[in-house]
């Protein structure tokens, strides 16, 4: 067997568990964990052994068919193998497996069970599409199966109206970005004539000019499916109100799939990216960064915490993306992986527990009655705030360091700031439902999770501690620069390579988390009640409200789009059925009905019009 | 007085406008007929009469079959209205309007 096969069974592996389960296995619970399971940790191991024997580059680049040709026209479909996406179909089974198996013991009595399964699988499948495309044409096709994938899972539980009303969110915000995307990729395709990564690579290697004027806006309109798909300012919206569905998917959105497709296709098309695209796109990362963590500060359902840690984070990536380092956006979106997918399934385990509480002013004292859920939530938050020598504190500081290295000293405030308040939201989010004691009576009676809640969470914790220092930033690195420079260290050297390299960054990163955790520890050790909205007053509302863009966009963009609506609506019943069609049938009727009088069935009338005819032909044609 | 083709054609306009118009104002499908006929003869001596003043027999021929077809139509004709005497009792038109809606 060549080694290039290999993929497509991992590519295609969760497509047929999904498909099993759906039509055969719904009704056998068991069945349909262990197929969806199976497939992906058969994923998850297939590409270890594909990596070792192939090595992250392989002499195959691409293995590609033709899907279909019309004329020139020719979309191809395949696989594309290089450290990028290796490297991120690692991430994506890997976390994927691990997610998967929690549910096992979170909620086995729920009816949905095996169609829960199903829609996870065929989740894993889209976004491994999307890893694996070679083709903007193939990529766009998976994205669209990952936005159809959230909408049914997000909207899983959807007899509950606000579950329902989430999904279709999710899905609408996500078309509206990916409208642009869409026409980003027939833009690209009008000046190059081919979809194909490599061939439009070599393209603008050949000729850096290709795109001429329209690069800036080929890049924007491209980045605008990331937009939608990370969930970048304006379209943000849509992340937060996600929570709706079941933990797992939360889980899984937030670390492995959904939302890491953006930052991912922004890196996979980083060659067509110009300078002032990538200056707007740095921005909006940094905006939408700084935003959603001082929203994070006044939440108090602890989903809807980390997922504005997670638009913080996904902030920072796309940042990094903008400030022309593609590694360590990817490097972050790795390690952010790893200790999101920790924090929402402790998240999950400590909902469950508390019998579907998620407000953290219900919980506290669960550091004593939950200790295995508490110790892995704790590594999470370090390597989240960003402390040395966790995943988060390399992967934040890389990208600190290419701020400080493009001389972006704005971005760099801006990202510095970002990790305090990381910091601060995240201890906070501790202090109150891990510490103190317990302020309802579901905290009291918490109990600790099964096994197969608590071993996903020691296995992601340990990739959260060990993540930096793994050579994943050097993998990416020789995806984007070709640089073995970094490869040659070991572990010690790598573990003090920010200070040397870079120590300004390291140290103000190390600082900034150490003031968001004291003075978290300061305002929220103990307290039974949030002292912020007393010392901050309307700002502390704001930032409560989300800071009202969804009202604002309920009074502004949905307002308009019922307006218009509404005008479509009267156009078409009026005009369209009541003028156009109406009135064509109605005066034909009121014509026929007019003529019938002409019949009178009488056939003298009619031999007396008849003559009347020829008289009248014959007194014009002998005229 | 000469006659000549004038004649002929008026008389033969006559007989035509006199058949239509018993075709188109008398009820009764026998008399209807007999109408139609007298447009069939009317053509018939115009035909004639252009035959004898040019010289030329073409038309007479024409007359010829005119009259064998009008032979045929009156068979049929009649047993139409045989027919539709029996089924419905009665020849005349105005009781014949089953063809309106």
């Amino acid at each position: 067997m060549k080694p290039e096969f290999l993929p497509w069974i991992i590519l295609f592996l969760p497509l047929a568990a999904a498909g099993i389960i759906a039509l055969f296995t719904l009704r056998n619970r068991s069945v349909s964990a262990v197929l969806s399971i199976g497939a992906v940790v058969a994923g998850f191991i297939l590409s270890i052994i594909f990596v070792g024997w192939a090595g992250w580059q392989p002499a195959v680049g691409e293995s590609t068919f033709t899907w279909l040709a019309i004329g020139d026209v020719r979309a191809e479909f395949g696989l594309r193998f290089d450290p990028l996406s290796l490297m991120m179909l690692l991430v994506v089974t890997g976390v994927a497996s691990a997610i998967l198996i929690s549910p096992l013991g979170l909620w086995r009595e729920d009816p949905g069970f095996s169609r829960f399964f199903a829609f996870l699988s065929l989740f894993t499948f889209s976004m491994l599409g999307i890893v694996l495309s070679v083709s903007f044409l193939q990529m766009f096709i998976c994205w669209e199966l990952v936005g159809v994938s959230s909408y049914l899972l997000i909207g899983f539980w959807f007899e509950k109206a606000s579950a329902a009303d989430a999904g279709k969110k999710a899905f609408i915000t996500n078309r509206l970005g990916d409208f642009g995307f869409l026409i980003g990729i027939l833009l690209v395709w009008g000046i190059f004539g081919s979809l194909n990564f490599g061939v439009i690579k070599d393209r603008i290697m050949e000729n850096p000019d290709a795109l001429g004027t329209t690069a800036a806006v080929a890049g924007l309109l491209i980045f605008c499916g990331a937009m939608g798909k990370s969930a970048q300012f304006p379209l943000h919206v849509w992340l937060p109100d996600a929570m709706e569905g079941p933990t797992p998917v939360s889980a899984l959105i937030h670390a492995a799939t959904m939302v890491a497709a953006g930052v991912y296709m922004l890196c996979r098309v980083y060659f067509l990216l110009d300078v002032s695209a990538l200056n707007v796109i740095a921005w909006i990362g940094g905006f939408t960064s700084l935003l959603s963590a001082l929203i994070a500060i006044q939440q108090n359902d602890i989903k809807r915490i980390l997922a504005y840690s997670t638009l913080s984070q996904l902030g920072m990536m796309v940042m990094a993306v903008g400030l022309q380092g593609p590694t360590p956006a990817m490097f972050h979106l790795t390690t952010h992986a790893f200790f999101k997918a920790l924090l929402f399934l402790g998240a999950g385990s400590v909902i469950i527990a508390l019998h579907h509480e998620q407000d953290i002013w219900n919980m506290g004292g669960l550091r004593k009655k939950m200790p295995v859920t508490f110790w892995t939530f704790i590594v999470g938050t370090l390597a989240l705030a960003g402390v040395w020598p966790l995943s988060g504190f390399f992967s934040k500081d890389a990208i600190l360091a290419q701020a400080a290295a493009g001389q972006k000293w704005a971005l760099f405030a801006l990202g510095v700031t970002v990790a305090a308040l990381t910091s601060f939201y995240m201890f906070r989010l501790v202090f109150v439902a891990f510490g103190g004691s317990g302020r309802s009576e579901a905290a009291g009676h918490a109990q600790e999770s099964p096994g197969v809640v608590t071993w996903p969470l020691r296995l992601l914790a340990v990739f959260s501690i060990i993540g930096g220092f793994i050579y994943i930033e050097n993998t990416f690195g020789r995806h984007f620069l070709k640089d073995e420079g970094l490869h040659a260290m070991n572990v010690l050297e790598q573990l003090v390579y920010p200070f040397k390299h870079a120590p300004v960054p390291a140290l103000l990163g190390l600082t900034a988390a150490a003031a968001g955790f004291f003075l978290a520890l300061r305002l929220y050790s103990g307290a039974v009640k949030d002292p912020l909205p007393e010392k901050l007053g309307s700002l502390a509302r704001a930032m409560r409200n989300r800071f009202y863009w969804d009202e604002i966009y309920q009074a502004t963009v949905i307002y308009m789009h019922d307006f218009i609506s509404a005008v479509c609506d009267w156009i078409d019943r009026w005009l369209i059925a009541g003028l156009a069609v109406r009135g064509t049938h109605g005066a034909t009727e009121i014509l026929g009905r007019a003529l019938r009088l002409a019949q009178t069935g009488n056939l003298q009338t009619y031999a007396f019009l008849f003559a009347l005819g020829v008289a009248l032909v014959l007194y014009l044609a002998l005229k | 007085m000469n006659v000549n083709l004038e004649h002929y054609l008026v008389v033969s306009a006559i007989l035509f406008c006199l058949g239509l118009a018993g075709v188109i104002v008398r009820r009764n499908l026998l008399v209807i007929y007999m109408g139609l006929e007298l447009m069939l003869n009317a053509a018939n001596l115009a035909l004639v009469a252009f035959s004898r003043f040019t010289y030329n027999l073409d038309g007479q021929v024409f007359v010829f079959f005119v009259i064998t077809v009008a032979a045929a139509e009156v068979a049929v004709g009649l047993a139409l209205i045989v027919a539709l005497y029996r089924k419905r009792q009665t020849a005349h038109v105005e009781d014949l309007t089953t063809m309106k809606l």
